[in-house]
């Protein structure tokens, strides 16, 4: 019968897909630990940058930054959105995609236009197809993503702020939770609020070298540099842990599908069987 | 009055140094500062160059490419810098971030190697001190 051979070749074919998301699942899984583990390196910084600025904000500071500053007319406002280089992770980009999308919409509602900045080739394309302004874009960032990488991007970003193009500036990431779950969040980088310590609050104020706007100016683009950059390191462990999922659920359908391919092949190869004997029988019959 | 401080070293990418030290030496944007437990509140930008820390008896080297000092009576906090970080040199890799986005198909614009290369250059020779100072303190 020629059913028999057909079903038989693409349960072959199905098994070999399965053994391609099989190798992709394992792949992910062990980037995941290790991008945890980035994630995990990142961490003393970005609580030690923290807990600095919210020193500089409890101090007696005569200087105040203009990131900390609220701009009462908002006409721009730029996105950074964190993406993936490559695909197969879920709906990882584009439930972050979505969620950027949507906070972008309520802005050009308000009459503000829209500037983005794109990190992952994911989000290159999806916003290029959008027709969105792209002023600034990285991708390739690797597995292993430095700060390096990110540096011009970001300045793009801080400088249309200084100069008064942008008046606000967001980042759309996606937060790790757990192996199972990316929460996709879009929050406000610029102007930030800092986490005051109120048991620092008394009048003191640091000695500042060479002079405090000097040291505050290049605190305050650390610190921002650091949050897209945990952001992005972020993103990578989201991104194995999304693709691992995925692969995993890819295997696990592939599976299903064999079985029941099987189950017909079964069928098919009996019947043919059945009807060769009914046909021998009914041929002895005849004689 | 304690005689030891707490001391992080830490770059957007990794921690270098956590614990107590009697002593921290680094070169700050006005010159090289000795912070001893107890100092007052300092904030300043740091150059290019070594770390030095004096644990216990022993002293500990470390290399960082510039970045913040803060330093509060207990604790201090070294945020390092893992980049090679200019003025222009930023400059340079915002261009360029510019240039992606305007299409990636005529880059290759005249990017300031020039700059490039000098920091390169002062992280180079800044990394080679610290190294032979290491190497004349193991002997």
């Amino acid at each position: 019968m020629a059913g028999a051979k057909e079903i038989r070749t693409k349960i072959r074919s199905i098994q070999n897909t399965q053994k391609i998301t099989k190798a992709m699942e394992m792949v992910a899984a062990s980037k995941m630990r290790k991008a945890q583990d980035r994630m995990a390196a990142t961490r003393p910084y970005a609580t030690k940058m923290r807990s600095v600025i919210g020193h500089l904000a409890a101090g007696n500071v005569e200087y105040v930054h203009p990131y900390l500053l609220e701009r009462e007319e908002v006409k721009r406002v730029g996105f950074i959105v964190v993406s993936t280089d490559r695909g197969l992770c879920g709906g990882l980009n584009i439930n972050n995609f979505k969620g950027a999308v949507a906070e972008m919409k309520k802005w050009s509602e308000q009459g503000a236009e829209i500037d983005v900045c794109t990190i992952g080739k994911k989000a290159q394309s999806f916003f290029r197809r959008l027709g969105s302004n792209i002023v600034a874009e990285r991708s390739d960032i690797g597995d292993a993503p430095k700060l390096n990488d990110l540096i011009g991007t970001i300045k793009v970003m801080l400088d249309a702020y200084d100069e008064g193009r942008i008046d606000r500036l967001y980042i759309a990431e996606n937060e790790f939770v757990n192996t199972m779950t990316q929460q996709p969040k879009v929050g406000q980088l610029i102007p930030t609020v800092p986490d005051t310590d109120e048991r620092l609050k008394h009048h003191w104020d640091y000695i500042y070298e060479p002079d405090s706007k000097e040291v505050i100016d290049e605190l305050m683009k650390r610190y921002i540099e650091s949050l897209i950059y945990q952001a992005v390191v972020e993103n990578g462990a989201c991104e194995m842990a999304a693709r691992m999922v995925a692969m995993k659920s890819a295997t696990d359908n592939a599976g299903d599908i064999i079985n029941d391919l099987q189950l017909v092949y079964n069928k098919a190869r009996q019947a043919a069987i059945t009807q060769e004997i009914s046909e021998i029988v009914g041929g002895a019959a005849a004689v | 009055m304690a005689n030891t401080m707490q001391v992080d070293i830490v770059s957007a990418e990794q921690e270098i140094f956590s614990g107590d030290a009697k002593l921290l030496v680094v070169s700050a944007e006005m010159g090289d500062v000795g912070i001893a437990p107890g100092h007052a509140p300092f904030i300043s930008k740091i150059k290019p160059g070594e770390i030095t820390l004096r644990v216990e008896n022993e002293e500990q080297h470390f290399y960082v490419s510039g970045g913040m000092l803060e330093v509060q009576p207990h604790v201090v906090t070294v945020l390092a810098d893992t980049a090679i970080r200019a003025d222009d040199l930023d400059e340079a890799e915002a261009q360029q971030a510019k240039e992606r986005a305007e299409e990636s198909l005529k880059e290759k614009q005249g990017t300031p190697d020039y700059a490039a290369a000098a920091a390169e250059l002062a992280e180079a020779s800044a990394r080679l001190m610290v190294l032979k100072k290491m190497r004349n303190t193991s002997r």
